[in-house]
């Protein structure tokens, strides 16, 4: 009863503020997207038809509706071109998230076990690249790998190559723009999983007989896993969708889905068929979320 | 084994006996441990003998250096001297893990991902121990700690009596040489703490295991330790048991820090028939008994418990017997604190020096307390004040 005494009216209606974001901001336009997806492509302005206009009366409304087809995820399914677009950008996310947890593991691990006041600090050096814009940071690799870029004067110099190597257009100097890009998502909430972690119980562990390594493994590690499981999700998912990265480092030969949306957005104009390609990406997205969703709530039920 | 059981049961509340396993050779030897964190030393050049079978108190104020102690005895703090000598064998530089003792952490340190019977099978696991015969140790480890039924829980599903229960039964299932507690019942309420030291020390007997406990609750280790040792800033002050601890502290941070006490700051006048006067400027000439020690110093400190001082009316009218009416003080009633068991009184002598007298409330109807800025006479016999010269 109290509670309720302390939600009063204003907050009440203050709960409502994010309903009603994410109805104007999702909702929304994810209709519209929907409702263009299932509309066909016109030389026209907007170019596609039908247009729902409601000054026509409820009839042209009425015919309107009917004019929808889902012929544009037949074409998806029937051009192989969207299903290895959709397949590269899983693969190329999957692979990406991999490497960050190998590399941003151990760097979260290191920062969480670093003295109190140097945390902080750390912190900061992994936040600091989001004062650049992330365009720019992309543009910057373009430099640092092209044919005279520093990265082969380096390797030049250590000899370790004999003449300049081609990183640009090719997958490495993709994921080495993703894995740039995305560290920081996965390190953070590595690092608040790992920091908040009580050390009393690795000291349990080797108190019970478990080296270092085995006391990592067996309390550390299992620990550590709500926190991976976020990272993986808010690198998983941008990547699928990624766009800038593989345009700017990756070759032309294979596209990622977000290259693809582009493409049959503003070099086709066909935005019907771009839309159909968003509403699938989403729906492909839907079942990892579902699944992360499920894991979380079990970890919960086990505890309580 | 029931009477085994009965008797030293019934012993125990009396006097705690040694046990029977005591050898010449100490289980562990503690020799000139220190260990400075910067320039601060929190154990200073610190020895220390432990005889297998023994239960053990560390008692202290916070920061004297206890935990730190118990934390190299476990392997968390390699000292910076000294040796630990567990059967032996030197192991103030062995692993935490590769050490044959065992911990049972303040805060338990439970793995909350891991069932009560995969925590309690933690160590037994890395000891390699078969799948059978881990069960096996389990289930009599659950038996033990009374915690039938719970073995497929996870910690947050439990009680902290339990979780309690569950670290104990985790912390003694690799049967370790020395069980090392950092103050086991701090987290638990105070009707649990009590019958869980009952527990404890019952365990303690039956597995004839050394137990080492931290503690900063000198009720606590009065109740459960066969002998206590106190720490104070990095070094041991005194180590005895309980009794002589508390009735012949070593010195008089001692007195003051186990229990409360009188003192009485003075000169010796004179020794003789084995009393010592002391000429003290809040009570006058004090007589005492000669301590075991002999007193070396001019300058030294009498204590007296204040269950020891005794209070009469009839003292004012000279009643009193002679040889108990020496150290006799006029005053009145300042304070009274009524305890329950016991009441408290401060008495305002004539010279202005306050004494605490506790008397235990013995009889129901309180026909013979007394009143506040009542007058009374407080005294005290000779053999029960503690001559203190440092």
């Amino acid at each position: 009863m109290s509670t309720r005494r302390i939600f009063a009216r204003p907050a009440r209606y203050a709960a409502i503020a994010p309903y009603l974001w994410m109805a104007l901001f999702f909702l929304v336009p994810f209709g519209l997207v929907l409702k263009i997806s299932l509309s066909q492509t016109a030389i026209a302005q907007p170019p596609y038809t039908p247009v729902f206009d409601l000054s026509e009366g409820w009839q042209a409304l009425k015919a309107a509706f009917e004019e929808l087809s889902l012929d544009n995820f037949r074409l998806l399914l029937s051009d192989n071109l969207y299903i290895l677009s959709y397949l590269r950008s899983l693969v190329v996310a999957a692979t990406s998230t991999l490497i960050l947890i190998l590399i941003g593991y151990p760097i979260a691990y290191g920062m969480a076990r670093l003295p109190q006041r140097w945390q902080g600090l750390a912190m900061t050096l992994v936040i600091v690249p989001f004062w650049t814009s992330f365009l720019i940071r992309v543009y910057a690799w373009i430099n640092i790998l092209q044919h005279d870029g520093l990265f082969n004067r380096i390797l030049l110099a250590l000899h370790l190559v004999s003449e300049p190597v081609t990183w640009l257009s090719t997958d490495t100097a993709m994921y080495i723009g993703i894995v740039y890009s995305y560290l920081p998502f996965m390190i953070l909430p590595l690092y608040a999983t790992l920091a908040k972690m009580d050390r009393a119980l690795l000291e349990a562990a080797e108190d019970l007989g478990a080296s270092p390594w085995k006391a990592f493994w067996l309390v550390t590690f299992p620990l550590s896993l709500p926190g991976v499981g976020a990272g993986v999700l808010l690198c998983f998912i941008p990547i699928v969708g990624e766009f800038v990265i593989p345009d700017l480092l990756a070759g032309s030969n294979s596209l990622m889905i977000g290259q693809t949306l582009w493409l049959e957005f503003f070099t086709n104009k066909d935005w019907p068929v771009a839309s159909a390609v968003a509403i699938a990406l989403l729906l492909l997205l839907v079942p990892p979320l579902v699944l992360y969703d499920r894991l979380q709530r079990r970890q919960v039920e086990g505890r309580h | 084994m029931a009477e085994e059981l009965a008797n030293s049961a019934s012993h125990s509340t009396t006097e705690k006996t040694v046990p029977q396993r005591v050898t010449d050779m100490p289980l562990l030897r503690i020799e000139g441990i220190t260990k400075r964190f910067g320039n601060f030393s929190a154990v200073n050049q610190l020895s220390l003998d432990i005889r297998a079978g023994e239960f053990f108190a560390l008692l202290g104020p916070s920061g004297c250096g206890k935990t730190t102690l118990l934390r190299m005895l476990a392997g968390f703090e390699a000292p910076d001297e000294g040796h630990i000598l567990l059967a032996g064998r030197d192991i103030a530089q062995v692993m935490p893990h590769e050490r044959p003792v065992n911990i049972m952490f303040q805060n338990y340190a439970l793995f909350p991902h891991l069932s009560v019977y995969d925590n309690i099978a933690f160590g037994l696991r890395r000891a390699g121990m078969e799948r059978g015969e881990i069960a096996t140790r389990v289930a009599e480890m659950v038996t033990l700690v009374k915690l039938e039924g719970m073995e497929k829980r996870k910690p947050d599903q439990l009680s902290g009596g339990q979780r309690q229960r569950v670290a104990l039964a985790r912390s003694l299932a690799r049967r370790p040489q020395v069980l090392l507690l950092d103050e086991p019942l701090a987290a638990l309420d105070k009707k649990l703490r009590e019958s869980t030291q009952a527990e404890l020390m019952e365990l303690q007997r039956r597995l004839g295991m050394t137990f080492i406990i931290v503690t900063h609750d000198q009720e606590e280790a009065m109740a459960m330790a066969s002998r206590i040792g106190v720490m104070d800033a990095g070094c041991l002050a005194q180590v005895a048991t309980p009794r002589d601890l508390y009735e012949a502290p070593a010195s008089r941070w001692v007195a003051e820090f186990v229990g409360d006490v009188n003192l009485f700051e003075g000169q010796v006048i004179s020794r003789e028939h084995g009393r010592l006067k002391v000429t003290t400027r809040e009570a006058g000439i004090i007589t005492v008994a000669e301590p075991r020690q002999p007193v070396t110093k001019e300058t030294v400190t009498v204590a007296v418990r204040p269950e020891k001082i005794k209070l009469s009316r009839r003292g004012l009218a000279s009643g009193v017997d002679a040889l108990q009416a020496i150290n006799r003080f006029e005053g009145e009633v300042a304070a009274i604190n009524y305890l329950g068991g016991l009441t408290a009184y401060r008495i305002r002598l004539d010279n202005g020096a306050v004494v605490r007298s506790v008397m235990a409330n013995t009889a129901r109807l309180d026909l013979d307390g007394y009143g506040s800025s009542e007058r009374v006479a407080a005294w005290f016999a000779p053999d029960d004040g503690m001559v203190l010269q440092q």
